[in-house]
């Protein structure tokens, strides 16, 4: 009998696996995904970015002979104690509570190997970090989470958290299961219950406020410190402006794929900018206010390596920050625990569920057991390897483009491989002179 | 008693000066005049000492206190007292929002009102009220006490942890997980030690006490609709 010849089955772009599974587990739960880490969707970054390097009109500085300075400060502009950093990429905050404290401790150890700072997170200053880490900056976040003058005295600078990529405009949630005594103890909640990190500090609103909120750290802390004010990717020109008018010594801008420890889905993939749309508006923001390398300003979200950093300098950043690339080198969803990966229902690489305290790579766990898993002096050792390559990695380019020192490199140094990348990062399509929105086009 | 004069005195010398003679532990007193709403008065002091501010502050009044004892002879600005660690802080007029925002020690004293959101998310302060206190107080409180002499504004202790309240008066309305509570010996003993340290007019048995159903306190999808 004669068939028709079947057609391959034809799965729907709209309803796509990953959708439909999503909404089997919603229906099935009735509750929205909860998961870790930062925005999973593609969007333009800085791999759409390439470097035009030296030619006729610019000259080369010869590789592992000429000098490449990659030194970086922060906090010239009011503090009595800027901190200088060896390079321009720094650990950003994550909490203790969140990680555990054998994850502190090989952050403040591999950042120091490196020369660079590491930050505290929403739940206090730890022992294993502040001991372990030369130059720690604690974060001043909505919750207060264990927050007390002595330990804003003995930060090496102070960033008062009023957004983040992930999330800008959201909360976070330590669910119970992680909550051990230690931790509830620095929070000064009881044990085992889920805890609200708050979306909004609890005693001021605005710029206006802010300011004054600087001016009472300041004096508190003898107007040694500098204060970093960190946002997320939402209006980058105007967060970055009022941060400045607020009294900022750094700006930190952080965009979405930047990471959280836990947040709904549907927030981290659909609020906020990536973060290459938000470096150009915030340096125009600085350049506008005749501020531009008085107030530095620190880039995060996706920052992979050392092109990642170059570029982002490129683009007018004086330093980056990074959090979800340095879990990974620590061990974070390696392969080598892929059988317990699977036993989770994940697989290597795709792990996000670390506010459910289970993490194989015994890292963003508060489970002794599986935190003993990492040992802190060989997890600071591959984060000062991993630091070394991307430094390195960084000053190639910058040779390459002719620059003695990291923060030569400018937009002039890059072109852009799609439509987006160029109107974002306001730099020409490559082939072009061109970006959408230039001015007299 | 050494006078610092804020009409002749930076806020960078006056607080420079008080954490100085602070941290000298000697129990020192100092009287700050012309203080004219200045910010950050006070702030981060560190030891035994007794400043008295002879007029009203702006924000952040005696912020992060530890064992000094700050009286404002006015009312307070915005966030007076916040996160404050331990000591006293005497506020003889009204203080304005935030009162004792965060804090997580000592006792902050309000002989007359304050604003919305007095002991916003507290962490251990006991803070006492001798007038009323604004709508969303306690707001996410999570340990310590708040007295209330007169009445409660709007939301109280709303999506309340384990800090407990006291109000004599009426209460406009009760936060999200905010429920009133049996007053056992025990508590009625803890409000009488209050009221007794606060120099408060009056009796543990006329106040009402609420605490938090715990009902929030593990996320439940069944609870949705409570926020």
């Amino acid at each position: 009998m004669d068939r028709t010849p079947p057609t391959e089955p034809r799965q729907s772009w709209t309803f796509s696996r990953e959708v439909n599974s999503e909404i089997r587990r919603a229906a099935e739960t009735g509750i929205y995904d909860i998961r870790g880490g930062g925005a999973k969707r593609r969007v333009p970054h800085f791999d759409d970015l390439l470097f035009l390097g030296a030619s006729m009109s610019r000259y080369p500085l010869e590789g592992y002979r000429e000098k490449c300075e990659t030194s970086v400060t922060l906090g010239t502009r009011f503090a009595k104690k800027p901190i200088e950093l060896k390079i321009p990429i720094t650990i950003a905050g994550m909490s203790f509570g969140a990680l555990s404290g054998n994850a502190k401790e090989a952050l403040g150890r591999g950042a120091t190997l490196a020369g660079t700072s590491t930050t505290t997170g929403d739940g206090g200053m730890t022992e294993e970090e502040r001991g372990h880490s030369e130059k720690l900056v604690y974060q001043y976040l909505p919750s207060r989470y264990g927050m007390n003058p002595d330990d804003l005295r003995r930060a090496d600078a102070i960033e008062i958290v009023v957004g983040q990529g992930a999330k800008p405009g959201g909360g976070g949630m330590l669910l119970g299961q992680k909550i051990t005594e230690r931790v509830a103890g620095m929070r000064d909640l009881p044990q085992g219950i889920d805890q609200r990190s708050a979306c909004r500090h609890p005693d001021w609103t605005g710029p206006d406020d802010l300011e004054i909120k600087i001016l009472e750290i300041r004096e508190i802390t003898g107007w040694e410190k500098p204060i970093y004010v960190k946002v997320g990717g939402a209006r980058p020109y105007y967060d970055t402006a009022l941060a400045v008018k607020a009294g900022a010594d750094v700006v930190v801008l952080d965009g979405m794929q930047g990471g959280t420890a836990a947040t709904q889905d549907v927030f981290i993939e659909h609020v906020g900018q990536p973060t290459l749309a938000c470096i150009r508006p915030a340096v125009q923001a600085l350049q506008d206010l005749g501020m531009h390398r008085e107030v530095q300003l620190v880039v995060s979200g996706g920052i992979r390596n050392g092109a990642d950093v170059a570029k982002a300098l490129a683009l007018g950043a004086d330093a980056v920050s990074i959090g979800t690339a340095a879990l990974i080198a620590l061990g974070d969803n390696d392969p080598k625990w892929e059988d317990e990966y699977r036993k989770l229902g994940t697989t290597a690489g795709a792990y996000d569920d670390w506010h459910e305290g289970r993490d194989p790579a015994g890292i963003t766990t508060q489970d002794p057991e599986l935190a003993a898993r990492l040992d802190p002096v060989e997890g600071g050792r591959r984060l000062r390897n991993y630091l070394n390559v991307m430094t390195l990695e960084c000053q190639t380019l910058a040779r390459a483009c002719g620059k003695s020192h990291v923060h030569n490199l400018e937009p002039e140094d890059l072109c852009a491989l799609t439509m987006e990348a160029a109107a974002m990062a306001r730099v020409p399509l490559a082939g072009t002179d061109w970006w959408p929105g230039k001015p007299g086009f | 008693m050494t006078v610092l004069d804020m009409a002749q005195v930076s806020l960078r010398e006056v607080n420079e000066t008080l954490q100085g003679a602070a941290r000298a532990q000697a129990n020192a007193a100092y009287e700050i005049v012309n203080p004219r709403g200045s910010h950050a008065v006070a702030v981060g002091l560190d030891g035994p000492l007794s400043v008295t501010v002879k007029g009203s502050t702006g924000y952040y009044c005696a912020g992060m206190n530890k064992d000094a004892a700050v009286t404002v002879e006015g009312s307070a600005g915005p966030g007076v007292a916040e996160n404050m660690m331990s000591g006293t802080v005497t506020i003889e007029g009204d203080a304005s929002q935030y009162a004792g925002a965060t804090g997580r020690g000592g006792l902050l004293n309000i002989k007359g009102n304050a604003s919305s959101r007095c002991g916003i998310s507290m962490k251990g302060i006991d803070i006492v009220v001798h007038g009323n206190i604004g709508h969303m107080s306690a707001f996410m409180a999570q340990k310590g006490n708040l007295v209330v002499l007169g009445d409660a504004g709007d939301a109280l202790g709303d999506s309340l942890y384990e800090a407990q309240i006291f109000v004599r008066g009426t209460v406009k309305s009760l936060g999200a997980d905010c429920v009133e509570k049996k007053m056992k010996p025990k508590h009625l003993e803890l409000l009488a030690g209050l009221l007794e340290r606060a120099g408060a007019d009056a009796k543990p048995e006329e106040f009402k006490r609420y605490g938090s159903a715990r009902k929030l306190y593990n996320f439940n999808i069944d609870h949705s609709d409570a926020y």
